[in-house]
């Protein structure tokens, strides 16, 4: 009985200790599962199909060019590829302008008939609509309906995913967000951390570390909802003060937050890392005449480098995925940032702001999963990328 | 604890030193002060303008009322209620897998094992997947998959998930202190392992087991991301009833009410009341793990 009981906790205990793996191969399982849905979904709306003229020879569109066809930023079929015709945009609720409320009758019966003739009579239109609303063979031409590609999504510079009749979701502006946002805050966080966590190794005395330290914890326990939530209602309006901005709400904004928020984890770790930094290094060094300064600049932080290297990509990582923070003072516009004082978006926050309207199983909802595929994949190579660091730090003085 | 040497204060130099060295060290660590100081006023700064600013709406109504007229009067009480069940929900999920898991990493798996190493590794990388990362996950899983819709329990799962790499490593530093020589001693009385573990080990662990578990208390506390689509609800004014009902949660509130309410102005205060209530709970789980912690080093010191 004993000898059962002993064995049984014993497989408990281990079943136990691999449930984070566990997690994480759901995590990856399931996010996969949603995001690679993406690419079986069509171009074009579901149900919708774009009708062309006979004489028209295009046969192909990508999002990007149908986006930009019924944006009328292309107005002429030879831009892409067809005949030198001037184009014209047809969609459903237009028929208005075309036809009289008696002419569709009461419930569209006749619109399906009279778009298609309509199209017919015009070379250079395209026309988009619902599939079951046309005839049986109308003699027009359509645009071929490919599956979303991975290159269109992947290299895409427009985030556009609620566009008709073809969503846009190029990552690229949301990762250039991500990235630029990311950067800024480590390069003003990086001065910060470094000092701090020398003064508090090195140079406080046991007292005001004894201050420092809760501080630092106390900074890192606010929830991101504050930090948010202050960022939004104090470094917002200064900032669009001091630079007389439009918007205050800018990639810098989220910056300056996500740098308070990255500055406890590089200060704890890289702190952690020159205390453990041997004694004897210390020591021969003063020994040799170098003052407290030449010591700590010279052999305490380069022998202590890969754990304040660890520090700081760890607060790489934290600023990556930071989510509501960065939602609330980044303006999130879904353009590449050509400059830091301009609103940007990021992965998470965009994660945050659409998954509530995205309808569960489509395009959009399938999007959103796939950028939480990106953001886990990157947090993951950061993550181990910290390992790598570490262990061999671990290496050199063990 | 403390291996800090005592070398001579920063400000004595040996008379050989020449002034070009003196020079540059009296500036260096004057900007690692200057520096750490800066900090330390970001810290009061924030802290300063939430309280300054919260402590005008905070009052006996407004914590125990729920919100009326569309949200821009009375009380933020099911947010506080929906906070409080979802560290209780997640508290339920993580403390037993974690604790389970800690011992198993420091009492069972080999030191230099692969399990060890995998596991550690997984459990690291569990830590850095950011907090939006576990809502999808929750979302997909918990409210899609298993079908429990937008719930209680569906955001304690999810936040429970997040805390456990805390609580594991948690445990795993209490237990590793422990100094082989009390197992060793336990076994030489006939003890069984688990013995050992249950009444030996566990005990003189708890202590610190217990200061880290209140911690990550106070980190779900906040947490907004994970329960965005797994849990919480815009406006829910009554207390939950079962697991399966949504519930109001502080941040998520603060969020909601300080970027799009209907009429911002009106709801400032309640903002405001909210983001200090949400301080006030950090705090106090950061000042009762703060005495617990010296409270038991105390009483072990005495031991």
């Amino acid at each position: 009985m004993k000898r059962f009981l002993e064995r049984a906790v014993k497989w408990l205990l281990t079943a136990s200790g691999f449930v984070t793996s566990l997690v994480i191969l759901l995590i990856i399982a399931f996010l996969f599962a949603e995001g690679a849905g993406l690419f079986s979904e069509r171009v074009i709306e579901d149900g919708y199909v774009l009708a062309l003229n006979r004489e028209n020879t295009v046969k192909e569109l990508s999002a990007a060019e149908i986006k930009a066809v019924f944006d009328e930023d292309v107005t002429n079929w030879n831009e892409l590829g067809g005949p030198d015709m001037a184009i014209e945009t047809f969609r459903l609720e237009d028929a208005d302008d075309y036809f009289t409320e008696e002419q569709l009758g009461p419930q569209y019966e006749n619109a399906g008939s009279l778009i298609a003739a309509l199209v017919e009579s015009r070379p250079g239109m395209i026309a988009f609509i619902p599939e079951s609303m046309l005839p049986e063979d109308p003699s027009l031409n359509f645009i071929k309906d490919k599956t979303i590609s991975p290159g269109e999504v992947l290299a895409g510079s427009e985030w556009f995913p609620t566009a008709t009749p073809a969503p846009l979701f190029g990552i690229w502006p949301l990762l250039a967000g991500t990235l630029w946002v990311s950067l800024f805050a480590i390069l003003f966080a990086l001065p910060f951390g470094i000092s701090i966590a020398v003064y508090m190794a090195e140079v406080a005395s046991g007292r005001v570390r004894n201050i420092l330290k809760p501080i630092i914890e106390l900074l890192n326990g606010i929830p991101s909802v504050v930090y948010g939530f202050f960022g939004l209602i104090v470094i917002v309006p200064l900032l669009q003060q001091v630079f007389g901005l439009p918007v205050g709400e800018s990639g810098l904004a989220g910056s300056i937050v996500l740098a308070i928020m990255a500055l406890p984890t590089i200060v704890t770790v890289a702190e952690d890392a020159m205390r453990n930094c041997p004694r004897s290094l210390r020591e021969a060094s003063l020994a040799l005449g170098a003052t407290k300064w030449q010591t700590i600049s010279r052999v305490v932080i380069p022998a202590s480098m890969s754990g304040i290297a660890s520090g700081v990509v760890l607060g790489i990582g934290r600023a990556i995925g930071e989510t509501m923070a960065v939602l609330m003072v980044t303006g999130n516009a879904a353009v590449v940032p050509t400059s830091i004082l301009e609103p940007l978006r990021t992965i998470p926050a965009t994660i945050a702001a659409e998954l509530g309207e995205a309808p569960a199983g489509g395009a959009h909802y399938q999007s959103l999963f796939l950028l939480g595929v990106i953001l886990f994949f990157i947090t993951f190579i950061i993550n181990l990328c910290v390992e790598y660091i570490s262990s061999r730090s671990k290496a050199k003085y063990n | 604890m403390d291996t800090k040497m005592n070398i001579q204060p920063a400000s004595v130099f040996p008379k050989g030193y020449s002034r070009r060295k003196r020079r540059s060290q009296t500036v260096a660590f004057a900007v690692f002060r200057v520096l750490s100081l800066f900090i330390v006023l970001i810290l009061f700064a924030i802290l300063g303008f939430i309280i300054w600013k919260g402590a005008g709406v905070l009052s006996w109504d407004f914590l125990t009322k729920a919100p009326s007229d569309g949200m821009t009067s009375g009380g933020i009480f099911p947010a506080i209620v929906g906070t409080l069940l979802l560290m209780l929900g997640s508290a339920a999920v993580a403390f037993p897998i974690g604790i389970m898991s800690g011992v198993y990493m420091n009492e069972y798996a080999s030191k230099t094992g692969w399990a060890v190493k995998f596991i550690r590794l997984m459990t690291n990388n569990l830590s850095g997947v950011p907090s939006i990362v576990f809502g999808l996950f929750g979302m997909a899983l918990f409210v899609k998959y298993l079908g429990f819709g937008d719930s209680i329990i569906a955001g304690s799962l999810t936040l429970g998930l997040l805390s456990l790499p805390l609580v594991i490593r948690t445990t795993e530093e209490a237990l590793k202190d422990i100094p082989d020589g009390i197992r060793e001693g336990s076994l030489a009385l006939g003890a069984t392992k688990l013995q050992t573990i249950w009444k030996v080990v566990l005990p003189m662990g708890m202590p610190r087991i217990i200061t880290g578990l209140i911690l990550s208390l106070g980190r779900v506390s906040g947490e907004t991301a994970p329960i965005l689509f797994t849990c919480a609800a815009y406006f829910f004014p009554q207390l939950p009833t079962s697991v399966f009902d949504q519930c109001m949660a502080l941040p998520y509130h603060l969020y909601v009410i300080s970027t799009s309410g209907t009429d911002i102005e009106a709801q400032q205060p309640i903002a405001y009341g909210t983001a200090l209530v949400l301080i006030l709970i950090v705090l106090i789980i950061s000042l009762v793990a703060g005495f617990l912690r010296r409270y038991f080093e105390k009483r072990l010191k005495i031991k």
